[in-house]
């Protein structure tokens, strides 16, 4: 009998309970190790990225630790329908009217970090020596999120070494936003789910702010998702339109 | 009935998320436009309505409560199948922009929750 084939037949089960050896381990570092200043979850979405790193070394595909057989579960778990499932179902425990209240400023910080990112991505492209129009517009939409990047990318008809660049921005920035927020979060008073609304549009990228907020704050996660599930969408509108437009006017 | 629960669940997500992606098309991107947003309102907005018919009974609730519980480990399989190699391994240029635009999100926040609040209240 094969072993890994079994665990594999039964991937989804077998995930649920590498998950819950994983919650443990991190809830154990946190108590014992760390007095609580970094919470349990953290540390778990942070041994998370560790054991995605090691899988894509391991076996050199894009879904990390997920490519190990044994780990084959990880695919549907930790995939869009799941995360996306436990968001809608966050739902529940949100007030209409703060939502209400925020929701103004919401749609500005949406708004701002379309833009932002889309400049900031181009002004980085322009530094490392960038000059075509296409290019730029695919590392800025990458700048967005890691599916705005290829979107924009192929639409333009941007250079596949370009669009490579703009998935692996998208996927830095996630990273980033996962492991910074929650140490960040009372600095940028970030505590309540008006500042959640705003940070959710700010940042966009849906992976990024779902498991920035878990980790700081559970009760905040469905007003940043709010926010956040329009980015990429109205990302891949402007990109190759108006954003585009925009810069080879200025060019 | 937990399945009742989970059902109104489901129900929210596939028709926000089919909205989302009938919206994409609409305006013609290939990804969902506010999928997931849609279907959290019409839980929320279903939810009421059915607590008004009182039609929640003992364990509905549960059948939802049960997928906000498992967000965080579901969050924990998402990061450990994220391509995080591809993010270290393609030069400087995507950490720079990645790192860059975080900070000057992070820096944002404060500053545009700060200006709505004022002039709401």
């Amino acid at each position: 009998m094969n072993v890994i084939s079994f665990f594999e037949k039964n991937g989804m089960i077998t995930s649920f309970l590498i998950i819950a050896i994983i919650m443990l381990i991190a809830e154990q570092i946190s108590t014992r190790l760390l007095h609580k200043k970094i919470p349990g979850s953290a540390i778990a979405i942070l041994l998370g990225l560790l054991l995605a790193y090691y899988g894509g070394m391991i076996t050199g595909g894009e879904k990390g630790i997920a490519d190990l057989p044994l780990f084959s579960g990880f695919k549907l778990v930790g995939g869009s329908m799941f995360r996306d499932f436990c968001i809608v179902s966050t739902a529940l425990g949100v007030s209409f009217p703060v939502m209400i209240q925020a929701g103004k400023a919401g749609i500005i910080s949406l708004a701002l970090g379309l833009v932002v990112s889309f400049v900031v991505g181009i002004c980085v492209g322009l530094a490392f020596g960038y000059q075509d129009a296409e290019s730029l517009a695919t590392i800025g939409a990458g700048t967005l999120t890691f599916i705005v990047g290829p979107v924009t990318g192929s639409a333009l008809g941007a250079s596949s070494d370009v669009i490579a660049l703009s998935v692996a921005t998208g996927v830095v920035k996630a990273i980033v936003v996962t492991v910074f927020t929650p140490l960040v979060a009372t600095k940028i008073k970030l505590d309540n789910p008006h500042a959640a609304m705003v940070f959710g549009g700010l940042m966009g990228t849906t992976s990024g702010v779902a498991a920035g907020l878990a980790a700081t704050d559970q009760k905040l996660v469905p007003y940043g998702a709010l926010t956040a599930t329009f980015y990429s969408g109205l990302g891949c509108l402007l990109c190759p339109s108006v954003f585009y437009l925009a810069l080879k006017a200025l060019m | 009935m937990l399945i009742y629960g989970l059902g109104l669940l489901a129900f929210s997500y596939l028709a926000g998320q089919l909205f989302g992606d009938v919206l994409g098309e609409m305006i013609g991107v290939q990804a969902n436009v506010g999928g997931v947003g849609f279907a959290m309102l019409l839980l929320v907005l279903l939810h009421n309505y059915f607590q008004k018919k009182q039609w929640v009974k003992a364990q509905f609730d549960d059948g939802i409560g049960f997928w906000s519980n498992m967000y965080i480990p579901v969050i924990v399989a998402m990061s450990a199948s994220q391509n995080a190699l591809l993010a270290f391994n393609n030069g400087i240029l995507p950490i720079v922009a990645g790192t860059l635009i975080v900070i000057i999100g992070f820096a944002l926040v404060p500053l545009i929750s700060s200006i709505k609040t004022t002039t709401h209240s």
